[in-house]
């Protein structure tokens, strides 16, 4: 299929990217395809960064750092209701003069073009009890994990999506997030981790070999966490001499439904028995009983099971870690896991019923190179099927999400982001499964999703810097997606928000 | 009054109140010396208030054959409220009508901007920016004209650090942006309004997107989605209790010794091509509560108050399909406060006959609303009709200041 030009550019940029920024279809549109090629040559994953963005074994080892203090707080409770009143105190006095008012009662806005002066009128004082006061007690800190989280949904939302031409590297980051979830639900060791798993299990192979994401993946705390394999112990191991524990089959099991060969990948009851087995003992130093770097992986003799073992009809020697480095390495060769990536890959790109033809292709480029990455990318972007200018799929959220923010360049605030995505539906890194969010249409089609993306698109076209006009705005960034009956609906907005809201809930920019 | 003469065409009392207020052009040293310490309020009114409704001219002949379902009348079951026999005011303005009766509101009839398109926001770039064309859209025009502003008086007492400007809402209108230091203040409950959206999208997706229309057909039909027809209370500047939110807010702001003096305020929702009447009863009584509020809340500064209510353009004189109207011309503007001289509607009535109508269309605009804020901020605040005219409104040296506004 040959597209004109700003068609293929407005397609990289909406259906392969974040969405354009400010004159990012006039940027590319001279050779749109090589460009996105370009990106995968160049490997162009951004990296989150963020004073807080430390490495997964040191969130970790400030977690429990964290847990102690606020066990030993809560210890030595009973006494201590001396601060509130005191801080109430100095409110007061701050608040005294505000025009004690309407039912809610204003508050001065800052951070307004023009406004300042923020001594003329006394602020408000909800707000100061909200703030974060250094010398609290931990326990009476915002939750912890929760701040780690809000610090790495800041990097990527405010900070990553923004940045390469096209974006197509941030979106496999969400794709690839999305295929291997974890969910922040679990406890505060997924809730504080899941975005150094991303950071540090997927960005880095993005554009590399599959097999090596797969191993980053299932020996990262997060995942381990997650899928409760830190439980699993070999029944004959060693750490099992009392008889009284076992084996967890729950990581194995999903490695192979939803991170390998597919629920239809030809797997049986005894090979998924079989690769727990062989993965028993894959945990990290999470106390200090074991000593040893606290939140590092470690491969734990004692509680694997010792002997060979079979899976898929290739039978593993005995040979600790290497058992089960070589049996996720041919899990990932697998045929059927090259058709699981292919069909996920070009659901997720193209349409939710992909062309058969293209899926082949993919797979075909996977099984070639041994699950390259970059190979199957390419041939997706070969395809002219991925280049078909009807938009069929709905964005799912949290690219919806970033689409207004990278097209509008507005900062909101984390924790508004946050709470909008859990609003619509996919908060971050926190799915109801370790099957992640739906990647298909109808899941993200009801009337309550829509009903919040309307509050959304207002919200966030009334932080859009008041000089952008609606009209301008829609006609660069969808240049040639933009219908005629959309423009008219723009341009006939009672405000320029309203105007931008009618942008953001168009049908082109809620799909692609 | 009702039973006053009327005339086709009423000449409104420019012409005989320049003598009467010959005092108010003397240096503004005279304001400060007779103790005036001057508030001055706008009103933006996003969307093109149909004045043709607010402000019906009951008098004219061609008016209910134009206005046929929506034209209100004197009698039936939403009398209008009478002004002064010609013109009518809307049924759900009984505290203008009272300040009218006061003297201390008026209304500016088939006025407007220099802008005679049709696009809201242009429309609301030359109402806001002072510019006679669109496209400037960095500072306002109450922004400029308080950089330009005598010092050393009661608006500045000389204290640099004094903020002189508020700007209500959670963005700042265009009409107060600028160089000069602006207050922002916004009710805490303060969310975006919605204004219309609903039924623009549903415009939109019925012609574009079988499944986003199916959608949200389904969420306004089970109350998931509020159309702004049944405009459910969402507090915001197109909801009328947050109409009167903000204007007691502000009103409280302005009211304080050291607060600001001159304020910016945008309400929304007035885009009115459907459901016209029910619509504007709604937003009409918002604004009518805001303007009681500002009085209530201003207390002895009321006196020295003026506020002015514009709009970027006015609407179709003629009905349209859909029970309202479309993008027009001339609009009302109101003028209220104590500062303000009332009791009249200021018109050059151009009349409704269809060869008396711009374009064919719409209400001829014989009014520029910049002659009437230009008297104001002379009477009122002291600002200078060079500075005026060159900086606050560019090019707009032929407009000549109405006299005779500030009591």
């Amino acid at each position: 299929m040959s597209n004109p030009n700003d068609v293929d550019a407005a397609l990289a940029l909406w259906r392969f990217g974040l969405g354009a920024a400010d004159g990012g279809i006039t940027a590319i549109k001279d050779a749109p395809r090589d460009l996105l090629k370009e990106e995968i040559a160049e490997r162009a994953v951004p990296t989150p960064v963020g004073a807080q963005l430390r490495s997964g074994s040191d969130l970790l080892v400030a977690l429990y750092e964290y847990q102690k203090q606020v066990k030993a707080e809560r210890e030595k409770q009973p006494a201590t209701p001396a601060a509130a009143p005191a801080m109430a105190g100095a409110n007061a006095m701050q608040s005294g003069a505000a025009p004690a008012d309407s039912p809610q009662g204003p508050g001065i806005k800052g951070g307004q073009p023009g406004a300042m002066q923020a001594g003329q009128m006394p602020p408000q004082s909800q707000s100061m009890s909200m703030d974060k006061k250094p010398d609290a007690p931990v326990s009476k800190r915002p939750y912890f994990p929760q701040q780690i989280l809000l610090a790495e949904a800041d990097a990527r939302f405010n900070g990553t999506i923004h940045q390469p031409l096209i974006g197509f590297g941030e979106r496999l980051a969400m794709f690839w997030a999305n295929h291997f979830s974890v969910a922040t639900g679990k406890n505060g060791e997924v809730h504080i981790l899941a975005g150094a798993f991303e950071r540090e299990a997927i960005r880095p192979h993005i554009f590399g070999r599959f097999e090596d994401m797969l191993l980053a993946v299932e020996t990262h705390p997060a995942m381990l966490i997650f899928l409760d394999n830190q439980q699993s112990i070999g029944p004959t191991s060693p750490a099992n001499k009392n008889g009284k524990r076992g084996l967890n089959e729950n990581l194995a099991r999903e490695i192979m439904e939803l991170h390998t060969l597919g629920v239809d990948g030809g797997y049986a009851q005894d090979d998924v028995t079989s690769l727990a087995r062989i993965i028993t003992g894959w945990t990290f130093y999470r106390d200090e009983k074991r000593p040893g770097p606290l939140g590092k992986f470690i491969f734990n003799a004692d509680a694997h099971e010792p002997g060979d073992h079979t899976v898929m009809g290739m039978t593993y020697a005995e040979g600790s870690m290497e058992q089960g480095r070589t049996a996720l390495r041919d899990l990932a060769r697998h045929p059927a896991t090259a058709r699981h990536m292919a069909m996920k890959l070009a659901r997720h790109f193209v349409a939710d019923q992909p062309p058969p033809a293209l899926v082949k292709k993919l797979a075909a480029a996977y099984t070639k190179t041994q699950g390259d990455l970059s190979a199957v990318y390419t041939a997706l972007v070969d395809a002219d099927e991925a280049w078909n200018p009807m938009l069929t799929k709905m964005r799912m959220p949290q690219e919806y999400v970033a689409a207004m923010l990278r097209t509008s360049g507005i900062k909101p605030k984390p924790e508004q982001i946050l709470s909008m995505l859990t609003a619509l539906g996919q908060p971050l890194w926190n799915p109801a499964g370790p099957n992640g969010f739906s990647d298909v249409t109808d899941a993200w089609a009801s009337s309550e999703s829509l009903a919040t993306r309307i509050d959304a698109a207002n919200l966030f076209a009334h932080q859009i810097q008041a000089q952008v006009d609606p009209r301008a705005f829609a006609g660069d960034r969808l240049g040639p997606l933009l219908t005629a009956d959309t423009m008219q609906a723009i341009s006939r907005a009672e405000t320029r928000p309203q105007g931008l809201s009618l942008a953001f809930l168009s049908p082109e920019f809620q799909r692609r | 009054m009702l039973c006053e003469n009327l005339t086709p065409t009423r000449r409104a009392v420019l012409g005989t109140s320049g003598a009467l207020f010959a005092w108010a052009f003397m240096p503004r040293f005279a304001h400060a010396a007779g103790g005036r310490d001057p508030r001055f309020v706008t009103i933006i009114l996003r969307g093109a208030l149909d004045g043709l409704t607010a402000v019906p001219p009951i008098g004219d002949p061609d008016y209910e054959g134009l206005r046929q379902s929506i034209a209100l009348r004197l009698d039936g079951d939403r009398p209008v409220l009478p002004l002064d026999g010609f013109f009518g005011l809307h049924p759900s303005m009984p505290n203008f009508q009272r300040l009218f009766r006061a003297n201390q509101a008026a209304v500016v009839h088939a006025s407007a901007t220099a802008y005679r398109e049709r696009s809201h926001f242009d429309g609301q770039d030359v109402l806001e920016s002072g510019f006679p064309t669109p496209g400037h859209v960095e500072t306002g025009w109450m922004n400029r004209m308080l950089e330009g502003l005598p010092a050393g008086d009661k608006i500045d007492p000389g204290a640099a650090e004094r903020v002189r400007g508020l700007s209500v809402g959670a963005t700042a209108p265009l009409v107060i942006r600028g160089k000069a230091p602006v207050l922002g203040w916004a009710p805490s409950v303060l969310r975006p309004a919605d204004g219309d959206l609903a039924p623009r999208l549903m415009d939109l997706y019925g012609r574009t997107d079988p499944m986003l229309s199916k959608l949200l057909i389904e969420g306004i039909q089970t109350g998931k989605i509020a159309s702004s027809l049944d405009m459910k209370s969402k507090g915001g500047p197109g909801d009328p209790n947050g109409m009167e939110q903000m204007a007691r807010g502000a009103a409280r702001l302005l009211a304080q010794p050291d607060g600001p003096r001159v304020a910016a305020l945008a309400f929304e929702g007035w885009d009115t091509h459907a459901q016209e009447i029910d619509r504007l009863a709604k937003l009409l009584a918002g604004l009518d509560n805001s303007l009681a509020a500002f009085e209530q809340e201003l207390g002895p500064a009321w006196k020295d108050t003026a506020i002015i209510v514009a709009t970027e353009f006015g609407r179709t004189a003629r009905i349209n399909g859909t029970d309202g109207t479309d993008h027009g011309t001339g609009t009302t503007a109101f003028l209220a406060g104590g500062a303000v001289r009332g009791g009249r509607v200021i018109t050059d009535w151009p009349g409704l006959r269809q060869n008396q109508l711009f374009e064919g269309r719409d209400l001829a605009a014989t009014t520029d609303i910049r002659s009437v804020i230009k008297g104001m901020a002379i009477d009122l605040l002291g600002a200078s009709a060079g500075h005026l005219a060159s900086v606050v409104f560019p090019g707009s040296e032929s407009v000549q200041p109405m006299k005779g506004l500030i009591v």
